[in-house]
């Protein structure tokens, strides 16, 4: 087999592992946790008779592992039971939901990636004079927002200042594409925020770590012009570090749309997430947490394989 | 030593934050829970905040939050610093079956992001005080433990740890007067980012109203109090905002400082 091939399948069956063990631990971890489903659901009223029913009912009597496996052959064939709330179907509620949570998140790399490499490379070009200074100290700024602060300014910045949007993101089925855009607009703009500063520090890292190598310098003293020392020896070398540096960084997007969703009431994943976790809803909680696992986990993955594929040393291991 | 002036803003501010926490109930004008106004009032020379969405002053309650949203950063991220240190020195020093288990265990809690597992924990557990400060310290302690371990087995093998080995000290020894007081400088500078994290972490959780419970509100649930006001013009959500911004933003200027000067110190290898 060849080389690269091999470590591109052993880098998949490694991610798949990792999502296994994940499984294992966000199913019996937090069964191990002081906690009884049983009771959440019955009050502290109940009696015992009535617990021991519902703990029969609902597979809670069979040890852990046994449910586990029970669990896992389920979820393999798309069946990730009912929620403990209202009891309707937990993949069919997933399913309704994915899709906006997509949307919302491809919209936002969309705008995002193009602008912090941009950004980036302009820092990088200019670097420790002021347009560097300046997109480094906004982005630093940026950084030490949360994610709902930031949404908070920007709904007040272009709802109330200048009154250019609704503070509230309604998508529905049936939407026009454009309708749809327009009422993600906000909240996308709010993600855009969040994710650039991040990948565009990073960009800017990696090549600045780039310029410093020595070929770099030898290139310049041959006495190529500095465009095409960046375009023929910076670029071809930061490509790697850069495609990683923008997969890693839109995994953070999971954790920033789950908030972002949140602040927007955008009926979406996340939302539907938090919504559980206050009512203390564990089946759904599990699958959902297990889904933006695997999308986090997944997109590591991805640039872990950029990573090797962009760089030679790496493709022809000795 | 000069110290930047951008650190020394970030210090001074921090500074004031925390005499703010000590403080809170001598300077603050109004007590926390009670209704002293009319429901959103505008900043004026009595509410010099204005009055958030049940008449009580915001000032007074951006005061006293300061207190539990500090607090509870402090704590966790003193939790997580001497666990992630502990495990990771006993990692880099032990080495073996210690260290793959440790290693191992990092990575998989590293695998998810902290919220998501957070929440997933937090739809278990009773939302109190002590949970959150636990759930939040043990997560962020696998960075601490990451950063520890490097540095840690850097020193491990230094002559002066061998030396020690031989005299024939204790693995405590070992770690607490060997290897602490040599790793100290870059995990200062983590400490400043930890806390930092436990900041944004404990305010997105509160936002989420998974994080601290009323009676005691911190900045994160004063936003969520509040932003509704914000579809009327109110601006009331903002300051508590403002001051999660403010904390975060001062002591990240610290931070960046001490970590330049750490790594300058190890001959100016960089970040």
């Amino acid at each position: 087999m060849h080389p690269l091939l091999k470590l591109v399948v052993q880098r998949l069956v490694l991610g798949l592992l990792l999502l296994l063990a994940v499984s294992v631990v966000i199913f019996l971890g937090v069964e191990m946790l002081p906690g009884d489903t049983a009771q959440a659901i019955l009050g502290q009223s109940a009696t015992p008779v009535a617990l021991a029913n519902l703990r029969a009912q609902m597979g809670l009597d069979q040890p852990p592992w046994v449910r586990y496996f029970t669990w896992l052959a389920h979820a393999l064939q798309g069946d990730l039971g009912k929620a403990l709330t209202n009891n309707k179907d937990i993949a069919h509620a997933i399913g309704q939901r994915l899709g906006n949570t997509l949307f919302l998140a491809v919209c936002a790399a969309v705008i995002a990636v193009p602008l912090a490499i941009g950004l980036g490379l302009i820092a990088a070009r200019h670097h420790g004079r002021w347009p560097d200074k300046l997109i480094s100290g906004v982005t630093l700024a940026m950084i030490s927002l949360p994610e709902f602060v930031a949404a908070y300014f920007v709904i007040f910045l272009l709802t109330q200042v200048v009154h250019v949007f609704q503070p509230v993101s309604m998508v529905f089925p049936g939407m026009g594409f454009f309708a749809q855009l327009k009422a993600v607009a906000l909240p996308m703009i709010v993600l855009v925020m969040v994710v650039l500063a991040h990948m565009m520090r990073m960009t800017r890292a990696a090549i600045l770590n780039v310029m410093q190598s020595a070929y770099i310098e030898t290139a310049e003293l041959k006495g190529l012009s500095p465009m095409q020392v960046i375009w023929r020896h910076a670029l071809p070398n930061a490509i790697a570090p850069i495609i990683s540096v923008v997969v890693i960084n839109l995994a953070y997007l999971v954790v920033g749309v789950v908030v972002v969703e949140v602040v927007f009431s955008y009926n979406a994943l996340g939302q539907y997430l938090v919504d559980h976790v206050a009512k203390r809803d564990l089946p759904v909680v599990q699958a959902v947490g297990i889904i933006f696992a695997a999308v986090y986990i997944g997109l590591n993955i991805l640039a872990d394989l950029i990573g090797i594929i962009a760089n030679p040393r790496l493709r022809h291991p000795k | 030593m000069r110290i930047p002036v951008s650190a020394l803003l970030g210090m001074s501010i921090t500074t004031i934050f925390v005499l703010i926490a000590i403080f809170a109930p001598w300077i603050a004008p109004y007590p926390i829970e009670s209704a002293v106004g009319k429901v959103w009032e505008n900043p004026s020379t009595t509410y010099w905040l204005g009055t958030d969405t049940i008449g009580r002053d915001i000032l007074s309650r951006l005061l006293y939050g300061a207190q539990v949203t500090i607090f509870v950063a402090l704590v966790s991220s003193l939790l997580a610093f001497s666990m992630g240190a502990f495990f990771g020195f006993l990692a880099a020093t032990r080495g073996g079956w210690i260290d793959m288990v440790l290693s191992r265990a990092v990575d998989l809690m590293m695998a998810v992001p902290s919220l998501i597992v957070a929440l997933v924990v937090l739809s278990v557990l009773p939302l109190n005080l002590t949970v959150l400060i636990l759930v939040m310290g043990i997560l962020d302690s696998t960075r601490v433990f990451r950063l520890s371990r490097a540095v840690a087995v850097d020193i491990a093998v230094m002559d002066y740890v061998e030396a020690a080995r031989l005299r024939g000290e204790k693995q405590g020894w070992i770690i607490f007067r060997e290897i602490l007081p040599n790793a100290l400088s870059p995990l200062v500078a983590e400490f400043g980012l930890r806390f930092i994290f436990a900041v944004l972490f404990i305010s997105t959780l509160s936002f989420l109203g998974l994080g601290i419970q009323p009676p005691l509100s911190d900045w994160g649930g004063m936003v969520r109090e509040n932003k509704d006001g914000l579809v009327y013009g109110k601006a009331a959500a903002l300051m508590p905002a403002l001051a999660i911004a403010v904390l975060a933003i001062s002591v990240n200027l610290v931070a960046d400082w001490v970590l330049q000067r750490t790594s300058s110190l190890k001959g100016g290898r960089g970040a």
